[in-house]
């Protein structure tokens, strides 16, 4: 079962003609602004029932009793799945095949390993009684001490951070650096927890055909996630037909199918019916991975110049008690500033929680606030603007490994957001600015940059006897709008107009398109639909100019261009053919092609590849009752090829919010006895709400990159979150003369600062 | 959910007959009780909804100059009351100020002033807590309680009442109206709410049974409306309960203060009334060094019961902040921000 969305619009929809670089408005928006677009738990295959996990209520210990017949009595439920009664699995839930197979709880025994766990499901003919089920089971535990928080443990060093980073990484001699300076600051930042809260929570419907395995499920990685549950219930990975052709937002939480989701698995084969299983908004603070907790010290050393001598910054994380996954916080200053001595290090806590993962940016949104801070607190100590301050010591190549940049319009991005914030003129010292109403006025300003990723994936393509294409490609639009930018990509790939196309997306019957994740998935699968429409050209190409009766024989394969369904020769654009005309000649009912796409490793061990950006904040804060509101932000971005800008605005736009979040408001608060979420539900979990939202202005920079991949892409995804929230406390700084260190800040931090 | 019978009476007779019932509870719009079963917190095993009573959505202008507000009148109907907006400004800011635009559609007049408190142990059906479970212990006291009560707490409760509406009406001497098995009877909405003491999970001066049938604020409460506000400090914007908030209502004659009505929000298990500071205030001259010695008088009894200190001091600013803004005037239509000191000019 596939999603085929039909690309021929109302014209209305086309605001400014089609294809790369146009500003096209998605093209799955009217299904979803009329409710039309079917999200995985809209599914009700017949016969399907009810599923509800329940979870635990201590953070560490063991599960002693369930009353299981309390639950089964309870009219409606069908069966409770526990760990004694469950469908056998073929593989260790806890076995580490590879480094993105990480643990996840499927009751494989009695142990809790964090609040929020699932220690049993209740499957029930309606969603009530499913939850009065989970509800009756009133498990008794053998409660053990909760380790909670930074300070849980004895810190070790973690094997690596991030994927595959080595813990330390030392450039030049830290030491020698610290001693050459003049000027030290030395700092110690907090940030906190955060949880994923995309709109839609995870949610399956599971399908058993004998030992085939149909499921509607959001997903960001449908490979990754078929190879996983083959592995889990020993059946062929083509055995597992995923379809999730829509998201209600991902951020990493999706990367790679969740322990829930399996649970859902296992309870439709357990009772032979289809099964719905979705997470309450509560129950996504456990399973779904998170950003840990991170204490961060830096050190930064100037001269008397206010060059940097030195960078050294280290990192606490917390980690779960069972699994390795290390927020790679500290390598955010391995590629901004020019120091010829740069250290960065981390150590890691094991706490009673689930194990952190992906989330937006992970390491670099951690670290680059604080870097951002710490840059912030520097060039204060020399007594130099912020902006001169960066632009002293811009990095011409990176600085850790000595690569050229493959491309960095970063500059422009200064001098652009800079001249759009009018920056000029700041005054250096804080607490200087007042509003009309005798606010206190601050500005602040971040860098901006995310690493270019690339995965693997894959594309066909066809072009049919009546001339029109189909691009065939399982990527995954998790709300950010792939349907669009790579429909725009395949159309210009096979030289059609984007009417003349249909694109085949979000199910894993098609070929693989890797993961969307690391702001690498328009790069990855533009390159793969680049590369399968590059092929399928050829081939027409081929049939042509072999041909006598062909206008375009004899001009050679480079000797024509694809355009709007014909193929023209390059010299002579009045002889041209169209594809329906190339093929009925050759008797064929279409032909196709395949294309992959991934990173060029020569390419990559020659260039360092980011993307930069640079963000300027104005915030406002009440001089006596520290209510803080941020008024006005403004960030440029060069991030190579732009595919679609309104796409890509949003992208960014949706990111420096989160920057903003990040800095002022957003916290999962956890009971340091416990180890409960105690504000794990959107009332409390505060995110900004349009009243925080300030006018925004979003620039992209023109860059152009040969190096990259094939169409130069960086990817958007991310980066827009990095050097906001640093902006926005530093902002918060030049209002009021208060560095608060922990994020998010908080009202008391201003309050007390400011003095009666 | 567990199931529940579900009634629907047909009067506020019959009302009372079922709710007095062992197990039931009143459902106005259930944006808060609903919450509170979903979450296991409370299970009734019968639900009374009440928003089908008669008579109970009306405002009604009083012979004597006051106003009784029905029960059922959503938070949103009421604030947006030309009327009642005019003559009861901090009330009708303090409404605003609350929620979300969708949740002040529902909610209602009896709903706000009967809605639990917002700590989140006592949401948390695996903590410790005395107001769910007599006797059980308070998992707030050395947990996690930046924003617990500084006024008016125990031992055995450090929570906070979480209505903005109530704030200002607390000061304004609103009266309830209480139908019940016994009969009508009348309570100061000071006292609706109780402190803890040895007895939290008393929260109300409620019976079984009782009914909220109307709200009513007599007629001298108009007199404040030219210089009324209502200041929230909160965490954002807006959609989230105060931190600490203020209302000060103030009737200024001949350049010093007649009357003064004060109270705090966010600060005690009651909408706290002030009325140490309004004395200060009484014969005043309209002064930021009268709001200060009126500030300190109000906080004079605070302490903090965890992490909260910052709150005495706060509450004592916007307390000032407050006096100062309604001193300078009601505006004349409810700020784009209601409550948020963003939407007014600050102090000095
Ligand atoms: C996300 C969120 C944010 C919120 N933010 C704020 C905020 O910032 N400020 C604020 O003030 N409030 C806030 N609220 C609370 C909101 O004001 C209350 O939920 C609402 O007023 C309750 O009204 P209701 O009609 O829905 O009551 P219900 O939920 O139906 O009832 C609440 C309680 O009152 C009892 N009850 C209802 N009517 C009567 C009656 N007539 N007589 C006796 N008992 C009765 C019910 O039995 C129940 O115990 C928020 C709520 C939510 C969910
Ligand atoms: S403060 Fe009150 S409501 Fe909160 S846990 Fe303690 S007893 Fe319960």
């Amino acid at each position: 079962m596939t999603v085929e969305l039909s690309l021929t619009r109302d014209p209305a929809h086309i605001r400014h003609g089609s294809n790369i670089g146009q500003p096209m408005t998605r093209t799955d928006g009217v299904l979803k602004v009329t409710g039309k677009a079917r999200y995985a738990a809209d599914n009700h295959p017949p016969g399907m029932v009810y599923a509800v996990i329940a979870t635990s209520c201590i953070a560490r210990g063991r599960v002693k009793s369930l009353d299981v017949a309390a639950a089964k009595r309870h009219p409606g439920v069908i069966d409770v799945m526990t760990p004694a009664h469950k469908p056998e699995l073929a593989e260790d839930p806890d076995a580490k095949g590879n480094p993105f197979a990480f643990r996840m709880e499927l009751l494989q025994s009695d142990e809790v390993r964090y609040a929020n766990q699932a220690i049993a499901v209740v499957i029930a003919e309606t969603l009530e009684a499913a939850t009065e089920g989970a509800a009756l089971l009133s498990p008794r535990y053998q409660v053990e001490i909760a380790r909670v928080g930074l300070d849980a443990g004895e810190p070790y060093t973690p094997p690596v951070v991030g994927i595959g980073n080595p813990a330390e990484v030392r450039h030049g001699d830290i030491d020698a650096g610290i001693a050459a300076a003049s000027k030290l600051t030395d700092s110690t930042y907090e940030t906190p927890a955060q949880y994923h809260n995309a709109m839609e929570p995870h949610a399956i419907v599971a399908v058993w055909d004998g030992d085939r395995l149909f499921i509607d499920t959001p997903s960001q990685g449908m490979g990754f996630a078929q190879m996983r549950i083959a592995g889990l219930f020993g059946i062929p990975p083509a055995n597992i037909h995923i379809n999730s052709p829509f998201l209600g937002g991902g951020f990493g939480s999706k990367g790679l199918i969740s322990g829930p989701q399996v649970l859902g698995i296992m309870a439709a084969r357990l009772i032979g019916r289809p099964v719905k299983l979705v997470l309450r908004r509560s129950q996504m603070y456990g399973p779904v991975g998170h950003r840990p907790p991170t204490r961060q010290r830096i050190r930064i050393g100037t001269d008397d110049a206010g060059q940097l001598t030195a960078i050294n910054h280290e990192a606490r994380v917390t980690t779960s008690s069972f699994d390795d996954f290390y927020e790679p916080a500290a390598d955010a200053s391995h590629t901004l500033y020019a120091s010829p001595a740069i250290r960065t290090a981390h150590e890691a806590v094991r706490v009673d929680t689930g194990t952190p993962l992906f989330m937006r940016a992970p390491g670099e949104a951690t670290g680059s606030i604080v870097l951002e801070s710490a840059i912030d607190e520097a060039a204060f100590a020399c007594g130099i603007d912020p902006l001169e301050f960066r632009l002293k010591n811009y990095a011409e190549v990176e600085p850790t490994t000595g690569k050229p940049f493959s491309s960095k319009a970063l500059r422009q991005c200064y001098a652009k957001a800079a001249e759009r914030f009018g920056w000029a003129g700041r005054p250096l010292q804080p607490k200087q600015m007042r509003d009309e109403n005798g606010f206190l006025v601050g500005w602040g300003m971040g860098t901006a940059t995310f690493p270019a990723i690339m995965f693997q994936g894959n594309a066909r393509a066809v072009i049919r006897a009546d001339g029109k294409g189909v691009m065939e490609t399982g990527a995954h639009d998790m709300g950010q709008g792939a349907w669009t930018a790579l429909a725009q990509i395949s159309a210009d790939s096979l030289g059609l107009n984007f009417d003349q196309l249909t694109f085949r997306s979000g199910s894993s019957d098609l070929p693989d398109a890797g993961i969307a994740g690391g702001s690498g998935h328009t790069a990855t699968v533009g390159a793969a639909i680049h590369n399968a429409g590059a092929a399928v050209i050829a081939k027409l190409a081929e049939l042509a100019t072999s041909d006598e009766r062909s206008p375009l024989f004899g001009a050679g394969n480079a000797g024509v261009v694809a355009r709007a369904g014909r193929l023209h020769r390059r010299d002579d654009d009045a002889r041209s053919e169209s594809y329906a005309e190339i093929l009925a000649r050759a008797g064929l009912a279409e032909v196709d092609a395949t294309g992959s796409g991934a990173a060029d490793a020569t390419a990559q061990s020659q260039y360092a590849m980011h993307a930069h950006g640079a963000v300027f904040a104005e915030v406002k804060v009440d001089p006596e009752l520290g209510q803080i509101r941020a008024t006005r932000l403004v960030g440029a971005f060069a991030a190579g090829r732009i595919i679609n800008p309104l796409l890509v605005e949003s992208q960014l736009r949706g990111g420096m919010i989160w920057g903003l979040s990040f800095a002022l408001h957003e916290e999962a608060v956890m009971d340091h006895r416990s180890g409960r979420i105690l504000n794990a539900n959107l009332a409390e979990y505060h995110v900004p709400v349009n009243a925080d939202v300030p006018p925004m202005d979003v620039i992209t920079v023109d860059e152009h990159d040969p190096h990259v991949n094939p169409l130069g892409i960086k990817g958007v995804g991310e980066i827009g979150i990095t050097g906001s929230a640093g902006a926005v406390a530093n902002a918060v700084f030049h209002a009021t003369g208060i560095r608060v260190r922990n994020f998010p800040i908080k009202i008391e931090e201003i309050v007390m600062g400011l003095g009666s | 959910m567990m199931n529940f019978d579900y009634v629907r009476p047909a009067s506020v007779a019959d009302a009372i007959a079922v709710g007095s019932e062992k197990g039931a509870s009143y459902l106005a719009s259930g944006t808060n009780l609903l919450d509170l079963m979903k979450g296991g917190v409370s299970r009734p095993s019968r639900l009374v909804d009440l928003t089908r009573l008669p008579g109970l959505d009306r405002i009604e202008h009083l012979a004597d100059g006051g106003l009784r507000i029905g029960a059922l009148v959503r938070n949103a109907d009421l604030a947006h009351d030309a009327g009642f907006a005019r003559n009861y400004p901090a009330v009708a800011e303090a409404l605003l100020s609350g929620a979300s635009a969708q949740l002040r559609n529902a909610a209602t007049v009896g709903g706000n002033l009967m809605q639990r408190t917002r700590c989140a142990y006592f949401y948390d059906a695996g903590s410790a807590c005395n107001r769910r479970w007599p006797g059980a212990g308070c998992d707030a006291l050395n947990g996690e309680n930046r924003l617990h009560a500084v006024l008016g707490w125990s031992e055995g409760c450090i929570a906070t009442h979480p209505s903005d509406f109530c704030v200002p009406l607390v000061a304004l001497d609103a009266i309830v109206e209480i139908e019940g098995k016994s009969g009508r009877r009348e309570l100061p909405l000071e006292a609706l709410h109780r402190l803890p003491g040895e007895t939290p999970e008393r929260e109300t001066a409620l019976e079984r049974g009782d009914l909220i049938v109307a709200l009513r604020l007599p007629a001298e409460a108009q007199g404040f409306a030219k210089h009324a506000r209502y200041i929230k400090v909160r965490e954002r914007t807006s959609y989230a309960f105060a931190v600490v908030s203020a209302a000060a209502s103030l009737r200024i004659e001949d350049g010093s203060i007649r009357e003064a009505r004060i109270a705090l929000g966010g600060v005690a298990a009651k909408p706290w009334r002030a009325r140490e500071a309004e004395q200060v205030l009484a014969g005043a001259a309209p002064d930021v060094a009268a709001y200060r010695e009126a500030a300190r008088a109000a906080l004079a009894g605070a302490k903090p019961s965890g992490d909260n200190a910052f709150k005495i001091e706060l509450a004592q600013r916007i307390l000032v902040r407050a006096l100062t803004l309604a001193a300078a005037g009601t505006p004349d239509r409810i700020p784009a921000l209601p409550g948020s000191p963003f939407s007014s000019v600050a102090g000095a």
